[in-house]
C-alpha cells in the first residue's frame, strides 16, 4: 500500500502546471469561453504535443501506456485550471471504449485522438433516462429491404435523440449507446456505435453550458451505420458502459478536487486580507470553522479520489462501491465548498469578474455529470 | 501509488488472525464489550481489560507504534492497518491508551534513562495502570489555565489541587499530571509534567456517574501530596510542550475505522431484524439512506487515515491534519450509536443498569431483544467523544491555526 507519486508522475504534474501557467490564465480562459468556438484549438494541439492525449493508451496503440493515477493527475491539474477543452470526454470516456475495441477500430481511430486531430463525445443520456445508463430509447435496427427481409447482418439504422451531449459541438465523432433489442430500461440489448457526426441523418443543436463548456442535443434520423461502427458484441455493451462510466467518474472526481483546492486556497487568502470590524474576517471563529469544514471536505474527497482511481481494476461490485461512494463524497463536497466559497467572498463571490463563481459553476455541473449524490447513494446501497 | 497487499501482508494477516482466535477469549474480556457491559463488576472489568493486554505483552505485540528498542515492533503501515482490522473484526478488548498511546511516547521523547526504564516496563507489563491528570473544573478546553499547584519543598514537590474527568482513575496505580510550577509569564509557561503515585497520602478519588449510568470518569482531589523531584518529566515549566505532544499522539488511532465498520455491520443486522410496515427496517428507504451515507463517510475516513499513516511512516507527522481523524472519527461513531438507537425502536427505552453501579431501578432479567441492550446507554455515552481529547471545536481551532494559518 502506497500513496506517494513516482518521480515520473510528479514530472507529469509539473509539466501540466507550467503549461497551464503559461497558456491558461483566468483571462485567457474567459476569452476562450466567450468565443464562438468555445474552446481553443491551439490549446488542444499543445495538449496533444505534450503527449497528454495519449496518456491511457497502450504503446502499441501509440499512447504513453499510463494508468488511472496519471489520468487522475491530468484531470486534477485541468480542474485547477478550469480547462474547458474536452479531455475527459475524448480521452477518458470515448478513449476508454476505444482502447477496448477491435484491433481494426483502434488502428483507425486512436491515432487521430492521440494526435489531436479528432475530438470525440459520448452520447448516452436521453431526456427520459436521467442518470440511468440503461434507459435507452435510441434504436439501432438491422437494415431490412422494402419486403421486410433482412439484407445484411451488420448494417444498422440509427434513430432517436440524445440530450446534453458534452463536447459534441466540437466533436467529429460520437460514441452512441443504442438499443438493438430488449425493453426500454433493460440492461440486455444495448450496443455501442461509433457515429460520424457528419453522416447523413445526424443533426445537432449546439449550445453553451453554464460552466463554460458546450453541449448538443443530437438527433439521429435513419442514420446508416456500417459494420465497423459496432464496438464489442451486439447487445452486450452494458458492462463496458458501466466500467467506462466508473472510469469517467474517477476522472471527474480528480477534476473536482483540483477545483476545490483552488476555491479553498482562494477563500482562506481572501479571509486573511478582507477587513471588517477593524480586523481580517479570518479572525472570526465562525468563519474559521467553516473553512476547516471546507478543508475536511476537501481532504475526504482527495482520499476518495485516490481510492477510486486505485480500485478501477477490481471486481465489478468493488469498483461500483468505490465509484459510487467517491461520487457521493465529491458531490457533497462540491456543493459545500462551492457554496461556502461564494458565501465567504461575500458580494465579490457573486461576480462574474472573480474566478470563484466560475469554479462554483463547474463544481455544480460535476455534481450532476454521470449521476448526482442521490443516484450514487442508491447505487452504493444496492451493492453494499 | 497502489492499494496492493503483498504475499507477506497476506501471510501476516493469517498469522495475526490465527493468533487472535487462539488467544483472545470473549469470556475473559467482557469489560469493554457493550453487550456484556451490565453483567460485569468493576473489578472484573479491570481484569478483563488487562487480560488481553497481558496476552499481547507476552507475544510482544502490545506497542507496535513504539521504537523497537523500547519494546515496539517495526510493523509497516500496512501491517498496523491489518492488525487493527483483525482486532476489530474479532471484537478484541480495546487497549487502555493512557500508558501505551499517551505516556509511553512522552517518556520515550522527554524522559530520562531511569524513567524510560521503570515507566515503560510498568506500562508494558500491565503492572502500572496510568490515568491522565489534565482537566480541572476551571480548565477544560482552556487547559493552560490549570491551577493545581506544585511547590518544591526540599527533594519533593507538594501538590495541591483538583483534577476532573479522570478516566478510570479508580483502577489507576499512577497518574501523569499537569501542575502549575510557576505563575510568571503566559499561563503555558508555568506548567510541569509530574508522575504521581496514586497511593500517596492526600489523594482522594471520587466517582462521577455519567448519563449512560456508567462509572468511567472521576474527580481526583490532591491535598499536600508529596511527589519526589525525580518524578518530573523533562524540565520544570516545559509541561505545555509535553502536553501538546501527548495530545497530538492521542489523536492518531482515534479514527476507529475498523471498529466503526464492525459497528455498522451490527447496525445493519439489527435493521434486518426490526420490522417497519411489515418489511425489514433496512428496506425502508429513509433508514437505508442514512446507513449508506454513514458508510460512504466512513470509507472516506478510512482512506484519509491510510494517507495519514503513510505520511507518518515516512516520518512526516502526525501533523495537525490528524485533527480531521478525531473530528470525523468521533462524528461517525456518534452517528452509528444514534442510528442504532433509532433502529431498536421502542426497546431503546428499558433502562439497563450496569452492575458496577447498580443501586436503584434495575431491570433484570433484561427487557427486549439482545441487540437492543445498552443501545440507548451507548448513544448517551458516545456524546463524550466529541468533548474529550480536545473538543471537536478545539480541533477545528487547531486546523484553522496550524494548517490554514488563520
Amino acid at each position: 500500500m502506497d500513496f506517494s507519486f513516482s518521480e515520473e508522475q510528479t514530472l507529469l504534474r509539473n509539466t501540466i502546471e507550467s503549461f497551464l501557467q503559461d497558456n491558461y490564465g483566468f483571462d485567457v480562459r474567459k476569452a476562450i469561453i466567450k468565443s464562438e468556438e468555445g474552446m481553443s484549438n491551439k490549446n488542444w494541439q499543445q495538449i496533444a504535443e505534450l503527449g497528454l492525449l495519449g496518456v491511457p493508451f497502450s504503446e502499441a496503440d501509440g499512447g504513453l501506456d499510463f494508468g488511472p493515477v496519471e489520468t487522475m493527475i491530468v484531470a486534477e491539474e485541468f480542474g485547477k485550471g478550469l480547462v474547458v477543452e474536452p479531455y475527459i470526454q475524448t480521452v477518458v470516456t470515448c478513449g476508454g471504449f476505444l482502447r477496448r475495441a477491435s484491433e481494426e477500430q483502434r488502428q483507425e481511430h486512436l491515432p487521430k485522438i492521440i494526435s489531436g486531430e479528432e475530438i470525440w463525445a459520448f452520447a448516452y443520456a436521453e431526456p427520459q433516462g436521467r442518470f440511468n445508463l440503461s434507459d435507452i430509447k435510441v434504436s439501432a435496427s438491422k437494415k431490412s429491404s422494402s419486403l421486410g427481409r433482412i439484407l445484411s447482418n451488420d448494417v444498422y439504422i440509427l434513430n432517436g435523440n440524445k440530450c446534453v451531449v458534452s463536447a459534441a459541438p466540437w466533436a467529429q465523432k460520437l460514441i452512441v449507446t443504442a438499443r438493438t433489442s430488449g425493453e426500454q430500461a433493460e440492461k440486455e440489448g444495448i450496443s455501442l456505435f461509433v457515429v460520424d457526426k457528419s453522416a447523413p441523418g445526424v443533426s445537432t443543436r449546439d449550445y453553451k453550458t453554464v460552466d463554460g463548456s458546450m453541449a448538443s442535443e443530437v438527433l439521429f434520423e435513419n442514420v446508416t451505420l456500417n459494420s465497423n461502427s459496432l464496438i464489442g458484441e451486439e447487445g452486450k455493451a452494458y458492462p463496458l458502459i458501466e466500467l467506462v462510466a466508473d472510469e469517467t467518474i474517477a476522472a471527474l472526481c480528480a477534476e473536482a478536487i483540483g477545483a476545490m483546492s483552488v476555491l479553498n486556497d482562494a477563500t482562506v487568502e481572501y479571509c486573511k486580507t478582507r477587513k471588517q470590524f477593524g480586523q481580517p474576517i479570518g479572525k472570526f471563529q465562525v468563519l474559521q470553522h467553516r473553512m476547516v469544514d471546507m478543508f475536511m471536505q476537501y481532504e475526504q474527497s482527495v482520499s476518495m479520489t485516490y481510492m477510486v482511481n486505485l480500485k478501477l481494476d477490481e471486481s465489478e461490485t468493488e469498483r461500483t462501491k468505490a465509484a459510487s461512494g467517491a461520487k457521493v463524497q465529491i458531490c457533497n463536497a462540491s456543493k459545500f465548498i462551492g457554496q461556502n466559497a461564494v458565501q465567504l467572498h461575500g458580494g465579490m463571490g457573486m461576480t462574474d469578474e472573480l474566478n470563484v463563481g466560475h469554479y462554483f459553476k463547474r463544481l455544480a455541473m460535476i455534481e450532476t455529470q454521470f449521476g448526482n449524490a442521490d443516484h450514487h447513494l442508491k447505487k452504493y446501497s444496492s451493492v453494499s | 501509488m497502489d492499494l496492493d497487499f503483498t504475499q507477506a501482508d497476506h501471510d501476516f494477516r493469517m498469522e495475526v488472525r490465527e493468533f487472535i482466535s487462539n488467544n483472545f477469549s470473549q469470556a475473559n474480556a467482557s469489560g469493554q464489550n457493550i453487550e456484556k457491559y451490565h453483567e460485569v463488576t468493576s473489578d472484573q472489568m479491570k481484569e478483563g481489560i488487562l487480560d488481553w493486554h497481558k496476552t499481547l505483552y507476552k507475544k510482544g505485540w502490545l506497542a507496535p507504534h513504539w521504537p523497537t528498542e523500547h519494546g515496539g515492533i517495526d510493523w509497516s503501515v500496512t501491517q498496523r492497518y491489518i492488525w487493527d482490522q483483525e482486532c476489530a473484526n474479532a471484537g478484541t478488548t480495546p487497549l487502555i491508551p493512557f500508558g501505551l498511546t499517551m505516556l509511553g511516547p512522552v517518556i520515550i521523547a522527554f524522559g530520562n534513562d531511569r524513567q524510560k526504564d521503570w515507566v515503560l516496563k510498568g506500562i508494558l507489563s500491565g503492572d502500572d495502570w496510568w490515568c491522565q491528570g489534565y482537566s480541572e473544573p476551571g480548565a477544560g478546553s482552556d487547559l493552560a489555565s490549570l491551577r493545581t499547584k506544585a511547590e518544591k519543598v526540599g527533594d519533593h514537590y507538594v501538590v495541591n489541587g483538583h483534577k476532573v474527568w479522570t478516566t478510570l482513575a479508580q483502577y489507576a496505580d499512577w497518574m501523569f499530571c499537569l501542575v502549575r510550577t510557576s505563575s510568571e509569564g503566559k499561563p503555558q509557561q508555568g506548567i510541569s509534567f509530574l508522575l504521581i503515585d496514586m497511593n500517596t497520602p492526600g489523594i482522594d478519588v471520587k466517582p462521577i456517574i455519567t448519563v449512560d449510568g456508567g462509572h468511567e470518569v472521576n474527580e481526583v482531589f490532591l491535598e499536600d501530596v508529596k511527589v519526589p523531584i525525580e518524578n518530573l518529566v523533562g524540565e520544570e515549566n516545559m509541561g505545555w510542550t509535553i502536553a501538546k505532544f501527548l495530545l497530538g499522539n492521542e489523536r492518531t488511532g482515534i479514527a476507529g475505522v475498523a471498529r466503526s465498520k464492525k459497528a455498522i455491520n451490527k447496525l445493519k443486522e439489527i435493521a434486518n431484524s426490526e420490522f417497519n410496515d411489515g418489511r425489514p427496517l433496512i428496506e425502508d428507504s429513509s433508514f437505508n439512506r442514512k446507513i449508506s451515507e454513514l458508510e460512504v463517510d466512513l470509507m472516506a475516513l478510512e482512506y484519509t487515515e491510510l494517507r495519514t499513516l503513510a505520511k507518518e511512516s515516512k516520518g512526516e507527522g502526525p501533523g495537525a491534519e490528524s485533527s480531521i481523524l478525531k473530528i470525523k472519527g468521533t462524528e461517525i461513531q456518534q452517528k452509528i450509536s444514534e442510528l442504532t438507537l433509532e433502529a431498536v425502536g421502542n426497546y431503546a427505552s428499558p433502562y439497563l443498569t450496569p452492575l458496577s453501579v447498580r443501586s436503584y431501578g434495575s431491570n433484570y432479567p433484561e427487557v427486549g431483544p439482545d441487540y437492543s441492550q445498552g443501545a440507548a446507554q451507548n448513544y448517551f455515552g458516545m456524546r463524550k467523544t466529541s468533548i474529550y481529547g480536545g473538543s471537536n471545536e478545539i480541533q477545528r481551532n487547531i486546523i484553522a491555526k496550524m494548517v490554514l494559518g488563520l
